[in-house]
């Protein structure tokens, strides 16, 4: 064994003499890691960041200025007056998600659609394409603060007493419509005709005042799902592990490169002069690989606990698990790297590649929930899937040792494929 | 010691040693001389035990080398062309970890890489990196980690390529030095003075194949001429050569710009009867000189190419 142990503390020394190594491998995680985890969401007590939303008022209404009050009333939104050459200018530069434009006319039209089946009017909306998320978003609270202005203001507003009194006259002449349905909805009209004159008499502020007018007839109790109730998601947790998972996966393609650069200084003959077995020299070389990866992961997760708060809120032997396995299938990696390149530069171009690919494939970017559901199925014949999922599943999820079992398992499979792999494929003659 | 049998290898179509055999004793050193791939390195190769042959056999004390744990390679030390160690360590930890690689810890070790710096004199400069080192010490402490586990045979595939002449003959000290210890040095070259001022034996080899094994006394036996004695006469005009040609002793005569060369099979007995013919014919001369042929003339009589050329 002290052949063994000397190749491994040699690629350990080597290792951490390299001081770009050290930074790639250590400084760089955690700076991306730091950076993903506040874009998505930090440790969730972070202020809501608001979308710029413009607005172009040419009707200049109640109806018109109780919708753009409402929204900007939301706390999503942040609201300003705008043009319309304008707000077409500061979308099209990325300066605001949408420009909200209300047509002049617009309250009386909508009044009308309201309760007489007028035609509807248009509100026009000008918005960036690259937000089409939050644009739905914007549409959803657009909805909201249009049936809110507008109902208010036929239920208690000056123009919508107008309103239901030429609605009224128009549900009278209108003479195609037949007539049980004209006395159901003439009704209808006269109390609210009725109800609005009450609002009218009664002072501001009295308490039989009704100040609302329509509004949606619920709000939601959100609840992020975490391992514990009322523990917020800390979006560091998967910043780190991805990240990690990346650099790591990176030290593994450079322990391939650095066997393809053994074998072309020399050392690879003198090596393998000595009295080793082909199981020394590539084992240690895993062993050691295994060993910087598993250093790499307990520096970032360190790190992440101390700065951020992550925490493994599930189980531990379980994370231990998921990390010891990924750490090995990094370095059964690193060694079919070795094994199939040719060239030094050849070799560093395509694994670049694959690593990148099963770094984005695997959620370490972006979070594979976020993935289309055929892409979700498809990425799980990526390894850095499961290493991802095992590693979110034992941090913020909190989930139990049997979910380890799956992403382990699957991990040590690759581990035995790339290895098997690397072993019929090592070209052991090939320095002569 | 060490027995090299019929050594065969080929890559594909390409045949790159096709039945080396060699011998060699303790203190004795073989040089293997030959052009660039000429299959030097292919056979060191397979006598370290980096690959096996397709054919033939290395025995090391009568044991063949079978495998690669096999105890028989701690007899072997290797000197690889390129300087096989790490630039970015300390030269004590290069060595400490080569050591390692033969079993070797504790005070054994420390002995060891002890007397190996001291024997290629760098043990003031064991802390610092070796990428520090010049070109000549990084040579002579590829040769110093390849003892640490005191192997019987060293070999040593062009050790010297790139070096000052300084560090050259600093590291022929330290193979003498060795040699005088009763290693068995196989020392491969494409440098002729190399050989002639190293070796006990020369193999040449060229396309994969041995075509001459002796000493270096016996390959010069094996040319047609072993001597020449080179006269720069007074006068050439009337110069009998077709004379000089027919005396028994006399292998061969040119006569260049006042220059004579004559070749001997015999310098002791063909000297004087050359001079002797002069100083009857009246020819006088103004300088007289003996010339050894060296190992590029052996090298171009056996295979009708120059060795640096090949």
């Amino acid at each position: 064994m002290i052949p063994f142990w000397a190749l491994v503390r040699k690629d350990l020394k080597l290792f951490f003499n390299d001081r770009r190594a050290v930074i790639v491998g250590l400084v760089v995680p955690i700076l991306l890691a730091s950076f993903f985890g506040y874009l998505f969401g930090g440790q969730g007590t972070r202020e809501i960041s608001r979308m710029q939303v413009l607005a172009i008022d040419q009707d200049a209404s109640a109806i018109s200025k109780g919708v753009i009050a409402q929204l900007a009333g939301d706390p999503h939104l942040e609201v300003k007056a705008s043009t319309p050459e304008e707000a077409r200018e500061l979308v099209r530069k990325g300066k605001a998600v949408a420009a909200i434009v209300i047509p002049n006319g617009f309250g009386t039209a909508a009044g009308h659609a309201l309760f007489a089946g007028g035609e509807k009017p248009e509100i026009g909306v000008l918005y960036d394409p690259s937000h089409a998320i939050e644009m739905a978003m914007v549409q959803g609270i657009l909805t909201g603060a249009v049936m809110q202005a507008v109902s208010k203001e036929m239920f208690s507003g000056q123009s919508g007493r107008e309103i239901v009194q030429e609605s009224r006259e128009r549900i009278e002449k209108n003479s195609t419509m037949p007539e049980a349905q004209r006395k159901s909805l003439s009704d209808m009209l006269n109390s609210v005709q009725k109800w609005n004159e009450m609002q009218a008499q009664a002072p501001p502020g009295a308490g039989g005042r009704s100040e609302g007018g329509l509004a949606i007839p619920f709000q939601t109790h959100e609840e992020a799902i975490t391992a514990n109730t009322g523990e917020q998601y800390n979006s560091y947790a998967h910043a780190f592990g991805g990240m990690g998972i990346q650099f790591i996966l990176f030290m593994g393609l450079d322990v391939g490169v650095r066997l393809l650069l053994l074998r072309q200084t020399g050392l690879w003959q003198r090596l393998r002069a000595a009295p080793l077995s082909r199981s020394v020299l590539l084992g240690s070389r895993a062993t050691s690989a295994a060993l910087i990866s598993g250093f790499i992961l307990f520096v970032l997760f360190s790190f992440a606990r101390w700065v951020f708060g992550v925490r493994i809120q599930g189980s531990f032997v379980g994370f231990l698990g998921v990390c010891a396995a990924f750490s090995l299938m990094t370095a059964a990696f690193g060694l079919m790297i070795a094994a199939f390149g040719k060239t030094v530069e050849a070799t560093r171009g395509y694994s670049v590649m694959a690593t990148l690919l099963m770094v984005m494939l695997g959620g370490s970017w972006v979070p594979a929930q976020f993935f289309p559901p055929w892409l979700q199925t498809a990425t799980k014949v990526v390894p850095t899937r499961w290493a991802m999922d095992g590693l979110d599943g034992m941090t913020w999820r909190g989930l139990g040792l049997s979910a380890a079992y799956g992403p382990i398992g699957v991990l040590l499979l690759f581990t035995v494929l790339f290895g098997v792999l690397a072993v019929m494929s090592f070209r052991w003659e090939a320095e002569s | 010691m060490l027995d090299v049998k019929s050594l065969r290898k080929s890559y594909g179509k390409v045949v790159a040693v096709d039945g080396v055999s060699l011998r060699a004793g303790a203190g004795e050193t073989i040089g293997l001389l030959g052009p660039n791939g000429a299959g030097k390195t292919t056979t060191v190769s397979m006598i370290a035990g980096l690959f096996p042959p397709d054919s033939g056999e290395v025995l090391i004390d009568g044991s063949p080398l079978r495998g690669d744990t096999d105890p028989v390679k701690r007899k072997i030390g290797l000197v690889p062309q390129n300087v096989a160690l790490y630039d970015e360590l300390p030269a004590i930890d290069n060595l400490t970890f080569l050591g390692a690689l033969y079993d070797l810890r504790g005070a054994p070790l420390k002995r060891a890489i002890g007397d190996a710096l001291d024997l290629v004199g760098l043990a003031d400069r064991a802390k610092d990196k070796v990428g520090t080192f010049s070109g000549g010490m990084k040579r002579r402490i590829n040769l110093a980690a390849a003892l640490l586990h005191d192997p019987q045979i060293l070999l040593l595939d062009e050790p010297t390529v790139g070096v000052d002449p300084q560090s050259r003959n600093a590291i022929f000290d330290n193979l003498e030095t060795l040699k005088k210890r009763g290693k068995t040095l196989v020392y491969t070259t494409h440098y002729m003075e190399e050989a002639e001022r190293l070796c006990d034996r020369i193999v040449i080899i060229d396309h994969g194949q041995v075509i001459a094994n002796d000493t270096l006394h016996g390959l010069h036996r094996m040319l047609p001429v072993t001597n020449v004695l080179a006269i720069e006469l007074e006068a050439v005009d009337g110069f009998k050569s077709d004379a000089l040609r027919a005396l028994p002793e006399v292998e061969s005569v040119e006569l260049r710009e006042g220059n004579l060369r004559v070749g001997l099979h015999d310098l002791t007995t063909g000297a004087p009867v050359v001079l002797r013919w002069m100083a009857d014919n009246g020819y006088a001369y103004q300088h007289l000189t003996s010339e050894r042929p060296d190992l590029e003339t052996v090298f171009l009589t056996l295979t009708g190419r120059s060795l640096r050329d090949s």
